[in-house]
């Protein structure tokens, strides 16, 4: 029976006794790496295309409940609502509208950025020292001046810790957005998600991905504000 | 617009009647599957499974996290377990489950539980640290001993916000639960995982059925944190959910 259940799952691989014990094979690696090249990019794409979206529109709504505060517990009620739906379902609740595809998947993405991105511009915003936008005021900065000079760059930090939160949880739901037929590294790890090499390599990239991209966000970061590296 | 609609409504439709009316199944059309009381069963075994992860979680969590705290310990590493966390994939940490452990409801229920911890133990060391050392300081002054201290003055004045770490994790805990079939345990995502069997209506029809859950336990924790947070720290702005992602941004911040 066992050996039946082996055939079975080794199907679609070819190899020594350590591939069919679903084992950790290094020479099995090597010789298979490149099947995870597509889905790696796929999920970059998914990734990065996500967060860009999700930046743009979170902090489009923050800067408008910024000036109109009556505005900012519906936004953040309603992010909160989207966050709060599982996102197998979400992708899958998204398939009659939009069908199959990577449009999907980025649709489900993009809602599940918005939350991290919006509290945090907003608290950044609110963080934001009344002296300073008083001394600014006193310059004679118009509101439009004292958002983008003043208010936007002391908020930055907070900004990007926003950004950070929600680059490492899109890498982590992306791997779920082959329910949406997108692709991405998921589809490889259910593919064979009881051998051990397979389950390494794919999941191992995806750990990285959302660790090198976290590192990236920061190093900008760092290059944006300048006058935090001279005060620490 | 008008077919497309009317297709999508019926695709909906079609997926909410079956979570009340069983339909055969697509691989064998002599079976029946979905209908109330196969739906009702797989929403109990996913609480089931759900409500297991977040007791062990929790239960290593809270003390692990109000020891830490009082002796102002491992901060770097109980600030970062929730950073960490959230940069393994659900799926990821589910299927190193699956290959190296094994199937079954002990390993997909441990990696749940592994899920749960993060947020749950940074929420902790950070209420604990963060609680009033004057409050502290009279305690030790009536003569309480560490554990009475730990106990009796900075775990109450820490529920709130250890709370909203909980809350956080059984969101996560209850949505992911969804791809425990992956590992051969049954949940409201059996749907969903074998399409095969139980037909697009039957996924859909789960997803609708897992998104439900999820929003009405996140509603309840929500009302029941309010619920037990004390009237004084009802006061203090934001006492609610919210406490848990600023803190822990400002954290980050402050160390980057």
């Amino acid at each position: 029976m066992l050996q039946v259940l082996a055939q079975i799952q080794t199907r679609n691989r070819t190899g020594g006794t350590c591939e069919a014990n679903n084992g950790f094979c290094p020479d099995w690696i090597a010789d298979n790496y490149d099947r995870y090249i597509d889905p790696f990019l796929q999920h970059v794409f998914l990734t990065v295309v996500s967060v860009a979206i999700g930046f743009a529109i979170a902090f489009a709504l923050a800067l408008l409940a910024h000036r109109k505060r009556w505005l900012l517990p519906a936004f953040s009620g309603a992010s909160e609502v989207l966050y709060a739906i599982p996102s197998v379902a979400l992708f899958l609740l998204l398939l009659p509208v939009t069908g199959r595809g990577t449009l999907t998947g980025l649709v489900a993405l993009v809602s599940y950025t918005l939350i991290f991105i919006f509290v945090n511009v907003t608290t950044g915003l609110d963080g934001v020292p009344e002296d300073s936008v008083d001394a600014a005021r006193g310059m004679g900065l118009t509101e439009r001046q004292l958002l983008w000079r003043v208010e936007v760059p002391l908020a930055l930090p907070e900004i990007f810790a926003g950004l950070r939160i929600a680059t490492t949880t899109t890498v982590g739901l992306a791997a779920l957005a082959f329910f949406a037929g997108a692709g991405g590294l998921g589809e490889e790890i259910t593919r064979d998600k009881g051998f051990q090499s397979n389950i390494a390599v794919a999941g191992g990239l995806a750990v990285l991905l959302a660790l090198v991209l976290d590192l990236l966000i920061l190093f900008v970061q760092r290059l944006m504000t300048p006058w935090r590296r001279a005060a620490a | 617009m008008t077919p497309v609609l009317a297709s999508f409504l019926s695709d909906f439709g079609n997926a909410i009647e079956f979570l009340f009316k069983a339909q055969p199944s697509n691989l064998d059309p002599g079976t029946k599957v979905g209908g109330f009381s196969e739906m009702l069963s797989l929403t109990l075994k996913h609480i089931a499974l759900s409500a297991s992860a977040i007791g062990v979680g929790t239960a290593i969590a809270i003390p692990l996290g109000l020891y830490l705290g009082h002796h102002r310990k491992g901060e770097f590493a109980a600030i970062n377990a929730s950073n960490v966390g959230r940069a393994i994939p659900t799926l990821v940490l589910l299927t190193v489950f699956i290959a190296y452990i094994g199937v079954g409801f002990v390993p997909i229920m441990l990696s749940l539980a592994l899920l749960a911890l993060p947020p749950v133990l940074t929420n902790t060391w950070v209420a604990v640290t963060q609680v009033d050392r004057d409050s502290v300081d009279a305690a030790r002054g009536m003569g309480m001993t560490d554990t009475e201290i730990i106990t009796r003055v900075e775990l109450p004045l820490s529920l709130p916000t250890i709370f909203a770490g909980i809350r956080v994790s059984a969101v996560n805990v209850v949505a992911t639960a969804t791809i425990a079939p992956l590992g051969s345990v049954d949940s409201l995502g059996t749907p969903i995982i074998s399409e095969n069997v139980y037909g697009e209506d039957g996924r859909l029809g789960a997803a609708i059925a897992v998104s439900v859950l999820t929003l009405l336990i996140s509603a309840g924790l929500a009302a029941f944190q309010r619920a037990i947070t004390p009237e004084g720290l009802k006061l203090e702005a934001g006492a609610s959910r919210k406490r848990f992602l600023p803190k822990l941004r400002r954290r980050e911040t402050a160390t980057s």
